[in-house]
């Protein structure tokens, strides 16, 4: 009997969570701090996520990702659960839900529960549904690990607020970064009833830390905030749209993070779905475009300037380079002088870097020698900087500069050898 | 040489009151021997040397920075050898220059914290990688579960990692068996005992085929990123991971599995490419991917039957084209007409598009004068002829004129060096190429012979189409 259950549970599994691995969203990090001591419950939250498992898509696993179910009474052309798919489906009781998350994260395979689903019945009544199994897993259980709830478009604001109060982490996807390609690929969602789901959340976040700083018994509502994600390469928006999109999302709605997933071809695909998909190397220039933005001091102008007359970032260079090619200008930059914004600026040096110059040049002028102790790669910093007993010259006026500055191709083999 | 014993590989404590002594006396590090445990040493340490050096009486002690602690505190557990005489020749320095640490480029300072970081990693990833396998011990209470692991860390970091467990799993009873040290909860309390093996870990988890299911599940064939994920999930850990099995299989299937899918989509296309057709289209109406759009009157999208084998691909639409709305209908689509007739080939079974959809053009005047769009235009608007080409899927497409040309392979070509035979597109397609009909509008000698050349090259090109079909 037993042994029917669970096969009949993998199932389910098998579908559910393929269903599921279009969001690329698998943080688990920026949480409040949790752990079980006390000697009840289970988990712990350490701020910083741990990724159990890396799947040969490159991507971390750290929650178990799922939906509750695949049948769902939208037809977006993007999206595998659509109506008009011919995937087999299925339904997770909220029970089983639970069950899975505590056996899983016994043994050590995950952070926590990334719950989705598709819209059956009502939006209501779904949103009714994650919230049961993620209330579930907090009062009857007394899970602390970590918990990444979808909100539904249009579900009643308490169920958003329950879900806020259970969670680390709520989400809602904007799914495409152009409102006509939201027209053309999610004809039954609405962009303004999107935005105004997350002004909601980001209101309630607000609301919560301003009575956390009175009453410090307040509960948190999403401790880890809110985060959304855009397919890339489904419609025809250019990575200077999705740049300038995802600083206008930033800006408006606090969020953490906006994810970039690259459109892939999903079984049972929609004849109205690009067959060919974007190159991989597309979204990591995005993800590298958005770094910039958040930790390098660039404008989302400035990002933006770095993409061709097409709007494209190159996909041989990172954006950064492409800007530092572009704005040759700025360069070379006297790593003995420079403030720190400048720095920031140098192709090849991250903020890890920037500080320990920063850091050791109150104790030493900084040779070429140095640099190459406080950097991954000489040769991608050195067009560019001013050290002691270097300078370039003329260099940063090389036509070949970029073909100079650009990385070998290598590939990483796995079963040579 | 003085020899110093410290009790364990990570002993923190053992190595602080040690070297504390040592760099008060001022005792160089070379004249320093370090030995775990009662492993063979030195052979020319002297045994009988004090454990720790005494400072003369009356030394002033001195004391480091916090972040020295937490770096030598880290740096110890690393497994290479040197590390308690690197660490001590750090502390010796900082006695006379306490901001030393803040020298990062230092070749010592960037060694140790190298260590440091190795130490780091090694913590998080057995945070990761450990995976408990419940066991059912038998008890005079009944059963109870129990839960262990078996792990093979780089460096000695089981003592400094194992507290994350507690804190995470404090309701359970678990232990972790590593080859060198073994660490248990009983619900309250560490405790540990020596190093274990595999064979006393347990050897397996039914629950781990609910997890291999979720991890095979949770791939996207589509998306190989293998060296992304070895260099997150370095090999060295693959053997006591479960999932990992299925690595090699997942990899092998994903072309084929992605290859379907792509396959499948292609064959229900055909069913409602209509729609698809007019979504792209309308879309294409409000496109702002380069800056024509802002000079155009709007987007001239391409026309003609979805299930045509014979795809013409123009320049982009001018003054009247640009007008009207429609592709060819100004005095170089009259021309276009006339010798496709001339060819034998009816314009109403062809699709026919613009490489660029907008109107690019100088003011002169009252006129609008065409101007040829740039490479960045061009690449731009591909956008859109990919999409009209994977959805018609042309038996056979024509470029006319550089531009079209420039848009079909992907690069500058020679008309006049690919006219006449057949060649392959980008996308795979064949493509053939000719001049725009533009170009005998423009030309000045043998006005007759070019026309006569364009129609000659149209006819072969209905000859093709026919013969493919």
């Amino acid at each position: 009997m037993e042994r029917m259950a669970r096969l009949d549970t993998r199932e389910k599994l098998a579908i559910l969570a393929d269903a599921a691995k279009y969001d690329a969203s698998c943080a688990s990090s920026g949480t409040s701090k949790r752990d079980s001591r006390d000697g009840k419950g289970i988990g712990s939250t350490e701020g910083m996520g741990i990724c159990h498992a890396y799947a040969p898509d490159g991507r971390c696993i750290s929650l178990l990702k799922i939906l509750l179910t695949n049948s769902c009474i939208f037809d977006c052309h993007y999206c595998i659960n659509r109506k008009s798919s011919n995937v087999r489906r299925a339904r997770f009781t909220p029970e089983e839900v639970v069950a899975l998350t505590l056996s899983f994260y016994r043994r050590n395979y995950i952070e926590g529960l990334f719950l989705s689903s598709g819209i059956i019945r009502s939006s209501d009544y779904t949103m009714e549904q994650i919230v049961a199994v993620a209330r579930s897993l907090r009062e009857e259980h007394d899970f602390r690990g970590y918990i990444h709830l979808k909100t539904i478009p249009d579900a009643d604001p308490e169920l958003v607020r329950l879900a806020g109060l259970y969670a680390d982490r709520v989400s809602i996807n904007v799914e495409l970064p152009t409102e006509r390609g939201l027209k053309r690929l999610a004809p039954e969602k609405d962009g303004g009833r999107i935005e105004g789901a997350m002004a909601d959340v980001k209101a309630a976040i607000v609301d919560r830390e301003d009575a956390k700083k009175k009453y410090k018994s307040a509960p948190s509502f999403a401790p880890a905030g809110q985060s959304t994600q855009m397919i890339v390469g489904a419609d025809s928006a250019s990575d200077r749209d999705i740049v300038l999109r995802a600083n206008n999302l930033y800006d408006r709605f606090r969020l953490r993070r906006v994810y970039y997933s690259a459109f892939s071809p999903i079984p049972d695909a929609s004849a109205v779905l690009p067959l060919q998909r974007p190159p991989l190397m597309r979204e990591h220039r995005l993800y590298q475009s958005d770094w910039l933005m958040r930790f390098y001091g660039f404008s989302a102008g400035e990002v933006a300037d770095a993409a061709d007359a097409g709007g494209m970032m190159p996909l041989d260079i990172d954006p950064k380079l492409a800007w530092a090619l572009k704005f040759r200008e700025h360069f070379p930059v006297d790593l003995n002088r420079a403030p720190r914004e400048a720095l920031l600026r140098v192709p090849g040096l991250g903020v890890k870097a920037v500080n320990r110059i920063v850091a050791s040049r109150r104790w030493r002028r900084l040779r070429l020698d140095d640099v190459a102790r406080l950097t991954v790669s000489l040769a991608k910093v050195r067009p560019f900087i001013v050290t002691e007993d270097w300078r370039p010259t003329l260099l940063t006026d090389r036509a070949d500069l970029a073909a100079w500055t650009k990385p070998a191709q290598t590939q990483l083999e796995l079963f040579g050898g | 040489m003085r020899l110093i014993r410290l009790d364990e590989e990570d002993d923190f404590e053992g190595w602080r009151d040690a070297a504390r002594g040592l760099a008060l006396a001022r005792i160089p590090p070379g004249d320093v021997a370090w030995q775990v445990g009662g492993a063979a040493g030195d052979l020319f340490a002297s045994a009988a040397a004090p454990p720790a050096a005494q400072a003369p009486a009356g030394t002033p002690g001195f004391s480091v920075p916090r972040g020295f602690v937490d770096l030598a505190r880290t740096a110890i557990c690393h497994s290479d050898p040197e590390r308690f005489s690197l660490l001590y020749a750090l502390l010796l320095r900082l006695r006379d220059a306490p901001r030393a640490l803040e020298d990062a480029a230092d070749p010592l300072v960037r060694r140790i914290e190298a260590m440091a970081k190795a130490v780091r990693r090694d913590i998080h990833k057995m945070h990761a990688f450990v995976r408990f396998r419940e066991v059912t011990d038998q008890t005079a209470d009944g059963a109870d579960a129990r839960y262990v692991a078996w792990f093979e860390p780089e460096h000695h970091i089981v003592r400094a990692a194992a507290p994350f467990f507690a804190r995470r799993f404090a309701a359970m009873r678990w232990s972790i068996l590593t080859p060198e040290l073994s660490v248990h909860w009983d619900g309250a309390t560490l405790t540990e005992s020596p190093g274990a093996t595999r064979e006393q870990a347990p050897s397996g988890d039914p629950i781990e085929e609910t997890w291999k299911t979720y991890y095979a599940s949770i791939f996207n064939p589509a998306r190989l990123k293998i060296g992304a994920m070895v260099k997150e999930m370095p090999r060295k850990y693959w053997k006591n991971m479960p999932e990992t099995a299925l690595v090699g299989e997942l990899i092998a299937g994903a072309q084929a599995r992605e290859a379907r899918m792509v396959e499948a989509s292609r064959d229900r296309i055909g069913g409602n490419v209509e729609v698809a057709w007019a979504a792209v289209r309308e879309e294409a109406m409000a496109c702002t991917r380069c800056p024509l759009y802002r000079c155009g009157t709007q987007t001239v999208f391409g026309e003609g039957p979805l299930g045509a084998p014979l795809m013409f691909v123009g320049e982009q639409p001018g003054d009247q084209e640009d007008l009207a709305g429609r592709p060819f209908v100004g005095p170089a689509g009259q021309l276009f007409d006339r010798a496709l007739g001339d060819a034998g080939i009816d314009r109403s079974s062809a699709y026919v598009t613009n490489a660029v959809k907008h109107f690019k053009f100088e003011r002169r005047g009252k006129r609008r004068i065409h101007s040829k769009p740039d490479a960045g235009e061009i690449e731009a608007c591909r956008w859109w002829i990919d999409q009209e080409r994977s959805l018609l899927r042309p038996q056979v497409t024509v470029a006319l004129g550089a531009t079209a040309a420039r848009s079909l392979f992907g690069r500058t070509v020679t008309i006049s060096a690919l006219r006449g035979q057949p060649h392959q597109a980008r996308d795979g397609g064949e493509t053939w190429v000719t001049v725009h009909p533009s170009f005998l509008l423009r030309v000045r000698d043998d006005k007759e012979a070019e026309y006569a050349r364009f129609v000659e090259d149209l006819a072969r090109i209905g000859e093709r189409v026919k013969a493919l079909a």
